[in-house]
């Protein structure tokens, strides 16, 4: 297909999901962009270093020399009104940690791709959001998607999400590692025209390098001035729920898909019982909600999709009128003795109606699977807790030897 | 460019008056002094300032100077440095 026809028309291939973030950031047109390869991000710089030989993304392109200069470099980039996008794994996001805070207390709505991938040690290079997770409190946004359609079509949102005038934060939009960053499927790349009329380019005023209006930028700040910059910007946070869910639904209208903004549900109506997820694993508990679902059971789905900021009104409505739920986590919160986003729901609920009895499974660290099996012994489990009325207070761990 | 100052940025409000924390303060007597400069050129902020010649000074030297407090970290060298003892430390008062 030629580049003409591309602008045009959408078209379907076959992509993994590096290729479908490549794709989403080519079209979203970035002005630069500085990424630096690890395992399993490695291949979304290959692809646009490609696009870029071709002549086919119009940016500023930078090899840079590890990741902290990677973000360092689009922090500066972005101080001067341009857009940005970077991509990133595990140790290169540890690597990332200090320029990754300023860019989020700048208020630089810089794009990242996350591929999650486990934390070393042992040494590891498989899935896991065990890296992006560990830094829900850094300000960032935090969206995670399920497959490599969502990927793209988050990727082209995020820009939009993060340059909205009433949240202008960095975003990032995370994904399983091998699961989807090397897995193939159907993917409908949009038309350039479409996405263009979707994202229009981005300016910036808020805060900008530029020698033709000299103002300090990021001077010493005093506590005062610094409380008042955190305050507005947790207030960013939580103006972005609304942003969110009207870009999910603009882009619905342009494109035919919703992903449900903050929260996604599969088969909630009338149900008693609820498995939460975030991420590929929603997938495999799709299938076990139908199983369950054939055989009676009033169980449902609570996908959780975007973890900064939490659904907190969303996941109580949602909730409400369940007898229990259980959360799979494929992470861990050393010192909790659960995962991370059975914390988060736990918190959501502490004192509402909807404080429910509930289990936090623990399972598929380090890209170890999470089978159908492991998923149809955690639903039987939240059926019996829930019909106990009880809380299970330490992780469940789904093991391959020893099941649930 | 926006005034709600959504990230730290901004014209005229991040001045620091390094004389903010300052505990003690110079004063000089101008009996004493002869307008050596010594305190001029040992200042580390620039805070001893040079004037013209005063015409009520006449036969004294061609420059005066004086003490500027607005910037003065009460650092005390002026005074350690000057020949004269015409430079005494002065507690602040409380603010």
């Amino acid at each position: 297909m030629s580049i003409d026809t591309a602008v045009k028309t959408s078209r379907i291939d076959v992509l993994n999901g590096n290729m479908a973030a490549a794709w989403a950031a080519r079209l979203s047109r970035p002005q630069v962009v500085a990424a630096y390869p690890i395992t399993p991000q490695t291949p979304v710089v290959e692809y646009l270093t490609q696009f870029f030989a071709d002549g086919v993304l119009d940016c500023q392109m930078s090899e840079v020399d590890s990741e902290h200069p990677a973000m360092s470099m689009l922090t500066g980039a972005s101080l001067t009104g341009v857009r940005c996008y970077t991509a990133t794994s595990s140790q290169g996001l540890a690597l990332m940690y200090e320029p990754y805070f300023r860019a989020s207390t700048l208020r630089l709505p810089i794009v990242m791709n996350i591929v999650n991938r486990e934390m070393i040690s042992p040494q590891t290079v498989w899935g896991g959001p065990q890296d992006s997770l560990t830094l829900r409190d850094a300000g960032w946004l935090q969206i995670y998607v399920e497959d490599n359609q969502e990927i793209l079509d988050a990727t082209i949102q995020a820009f939009k999400i993060g340059e909205h005038q009433d949240v202008l934060l960095p975003i990032n939009i995370c994904y399983d590692g091998f699961y989807l960053s090397h897995m193939a499927e159907r993917v409908e790349i949009p038309a350039q025209e479409t996405v263009d009329r979707f994202l229009p380019p981005y300016s910036s005023d808020h805060i900008l390098l530029d020698p033709d209006r000299p103002a300090a930028v990021d001077p010493l700040t005093s506590g005062y001035l610094l409380m008042e910059y955190r305050q507005k910007h947790m207030e960013a946070q939580q103006a972005a729920k609304k942003v969110i869910m009207e870009v999910n639904s603009e882009y619905k209208d342009l494109f035919g898909r919703d992903w449900g903004g903050l929260v996604d549900t599969y088969r909630m109506d009338g149900a008693e019982y609820a498995v939460v997820t975030m991420g590929s694993v929603t997938g495999t508990v799709r299938e076990i909600i139908d199983h369950k679902r054939s055989q009676g059971i009033q169980i449902g789905l609570i996908k959780v999709r975007t973890l900064r900021p939490f659904p907190v009104e969303e996941i109580r409505e949602v909730m409400k009128g369940l007898k229990g739920f259980g959360v799979i986590d494929r992470n861990v919160s050393f010192g909790w003795n659960t995962g991370i986003i059975y914390q988060e729901l736990r918190s959501a609920l502490f004192g509402t109606s909807a404080d429910l009895p509930s289990v936090p499974f623990i399972g598929g660290l380090g890209g170890e699977d999470i089978t159908l099996d492991l998923v149809n012994q955690a639903a039987d489990r939240i059926v019996e807790v829930a019909d106990a009325g009880k809380r299970i207070e330490q992780a469940v761990w789904l093991t391959r030897e020893r099941g649930v | 460019m926006s005034k709600d100052y959504k990230a730290p940025m901004g014209e005229g409000v991040y001045e620091v008056n390094t004389g903010d924390w300052r505990m003690q303060f110079p004063e000089m007597d101008k009996m004493l002094c002869t307008e050596c400069g010594i305190c001029f050129m040992y200042c580390p902020v620039n805070s001893i300032k040079a004037g013209k010649h005063d015409s009520g000074r006449e036969g004294k030297a061609a420059t005066v100077y004086s003490i500027d407090l607005s910037y003065c970290k009460g650092c005390g060298i002026c005074a350690y440095e000057c020949p004269r003892n015409a430079i005494a430390m002065q507690r602040e008062k409380k603010k």
